[in-house]
């Protein structure tokens, strides 16, 4: 076998093993889907409530579309990022269960199990998208339902809840107890969502809140999710951006949690 | 060829040495088990063995290939059953056995036959499409065993097989490991504290004590040295080597984890 072949046909392999994880998950879904409803009682509640509220009180300013439309991006991003960052509990459950330690002891190279781990989390967001767009059109928001933005939406869907799935991966392997994971987990949850656009816009914070928000992925998951998702909806950074940083990140995150994710065994 | 030879592998744990210069030869086609209480070692060497937990010195080699630096290579050719109970019960056995076909590089055409059959082997043909949280405590360790035999492994490590079963569950257990090294060759690496497990199953046992061997052979063997007949059990082998109780020792984690698994089993 050529050098070329060898390394076509191990990444073929790579990105089976890697879709054989994240189809374990959706066989786990598929069984017992409810989670998938329990789950969407929160972004429902965001939307229903404080978004009706704020839409009536026009404190914040959101140019010429109405805020239910402006935050409807960014509840999904907040409820993909609250899955996904939840993520991690599973990961020490599974430990506990010594499912890991079989995946490891398989020749499953580590950053497939990792990222299909990323791709699972991504499943489950695709099916908090598909809620809340639904909610969204029973609110009258104006959704943009172009093919391609559709799109667009799921692929920045995935690629959010890998990175914070990964993310989220990597904290576990470091804490490694469901106690210390679930104090931790609060303490990460609140701080990105507010220090990003996704219920506000950036121009409205602080000088030092405005250059936090710049670091944080989720303004950029906010950012190309308000562009796609809406109708006239706008970007401040460009979709090119956007999915560069979330693409990279994720790539980061990963290569980082292959190397950790063996370490939740020790 | 011996399929495993270990040269003083070590592994401390901070200041604590939980394997001492551990000194083993394991040839093709042996069941081996390593007896011991509690916090002997035991897990600590199966982890290394299985390219889990890197050694802190020393090395060892599987079939020839080093754990360390050839782990790719080790991962191929041995199966592994962890004490906790690592199928998924959220999936049918069926499935549990699929996706680790899948892992583990079966072409497509052999996958369907493969896993029918070793379902067949276990016993589990009936329970096949049934979720694992139906089964019984054996017939989930039977599937486990059934899952790490897909790929026609050369070398079974099985932790602690029997922790937990009834009577009569724990032989039909012993038996199918008896089978799959009486029909497949397969050579058998396992743990225990239960002596009359050894005695029955074992063609050579080491015993392991605070990371050492203590001593090493054939049940009878061992027996012998003993010196004192015939009717000589392994306990009061364990006792002349060690010279310590079998139930000393034993953390609180490893107390809840094996009680952990003893519920979920019953």
């Amino acid at each position: 076998m050529s050098f070329a072949q060898r390394h076509l046909k191990r990444i073929y392999s790579f990105i089976y093993k890697t879709l054989v994880i994240a189809e374990l998950e959706a066989r786990k879904l598929r069984h017992d889907p409810t989670e998938l409803f329990t789950r969407a009682v929160q972004p429902a509640l965001w939307l229903l409530v404080f978004g009706q509220v704020f839409t009536r009180v026009r404190a914040i300013p959101t140019g010429n579309i109405p805020y239910i439309d402006f935050m409807t991006p960014g509840i999904l991003a907040q409820s993909v990022l609250f899955i996904a960052i939840f993520y991690g509990i599973a990961i020490i459950w599974e430990r506990d269960l010594g499912v890991v330690h079989k995946f490891l002891v398989s020749p499953t190279p580590r950053a497939a199990l990792v990222l299909g781990k990323a791709l699972s989390a991504g499943l489950r967001g695709l099916a908090q998208g598909f809620i809340i767009i639904v909610l969204a059109l029973i609110l009258r928001v104006h959704l943009n339902f172009n093919i391609l933005a559709l799109f667009g939406v799921a692929v920045a869907v995935i690629l959010g809840s890998a990175l914070f799935s990964t993310f989220s991966l990597i904290v576990a392997c470091i804490v490694k107890t469901r106690e210390r994971f679930m104090g931790i987990g609060q303490v990460l949850t609140m701080p990105l969502f507010f220090a990003s656009n996704a219920i506000y816009p950036i121009s409205i914070m602080p000088s030092w809140l405005k250059v936090v928000s710049h670091l944080n992925p989720l303004t950029y998951e906010v950012d190309i999710l308000r562009r796609l998702m809406l109708l006239g909806g706008t970007s401040s950074y460009g979709v090119g951006v956007d999915l560069l940083v979330l693409i990279l990140a994720t790539g980061i995150l990963v290569v980082i949690g292959a190397v950790m994710y063996p370490k939740v065994v020790v | 060829m011996a399929i495993i030879e270990t040269n003083s592998l070590t592994r401390y744990f901070g200041q604590i040495v939980a394997v001492d210069n551990l000194n083993l030869t394991v040839e093709e086609g042996e069941i081996f088990g390593l007896i011991g209480p509690n916090g002997a070692g035991k897990t600590t060497t199966i982890k290394m063995l299985t390219t889990l937990l890197p050694p802190t010195s020393g090395r060892a080699s599987i079939a020839g290939f080093d754990i360390r630096h050839q782990s790719a290579q080790v991962r191929k050719v041995i199966g592994y059953v962890p004490q906790l109970i690592s199928a998924d019960s959220t999936l049918s056995g069926y499935e549990n056995l699929l996706i680790f076909a899948k892992l583990y590089d079966l072409p497509q055409s052999e996958r369907e036959k493969r896993v029918r059959g070793a379902l067949h082997f276990m016993g589990l043909d009936e329970v096949a499409d049934k979720l694992v949280k139906n089964y019984s405590g054996g017939m989930i360790r039977r599937l486990e065993i059934a899952q790490s035999m897909l790929h026609r492994l050369r070398l079974l490590f099985l932790d602690e097989p029997t922790v937990g079963l009834d009577p009569a569950a724990r032989r039909a257990v012993w038996e199918h490991i008896m089978d799959l090294r009486n029909q497949f060759g397969t050579t058998i690496f396992l743990t225990t504290h239960l002596m009359d497990e050894a005695d029955e199953l074992c063609t050579r046992v080491a015993i392991m004590h605070l990371g050492k061997v203590a001593a090493i052979g054939s049940p009878a063997e061992l027996k012998k040295a003993v010196g004192r007949g015939e009717d000589v059990s392994l306990d009061e082998v364990f006792i002349h080597f060690t010279g310590n109780e079998l139930d000393e020792g034993g953390n609180f984690r490893d107390v809840s984890r094996t009680r952990r698994v003893a519920r979920r089993l019953g």
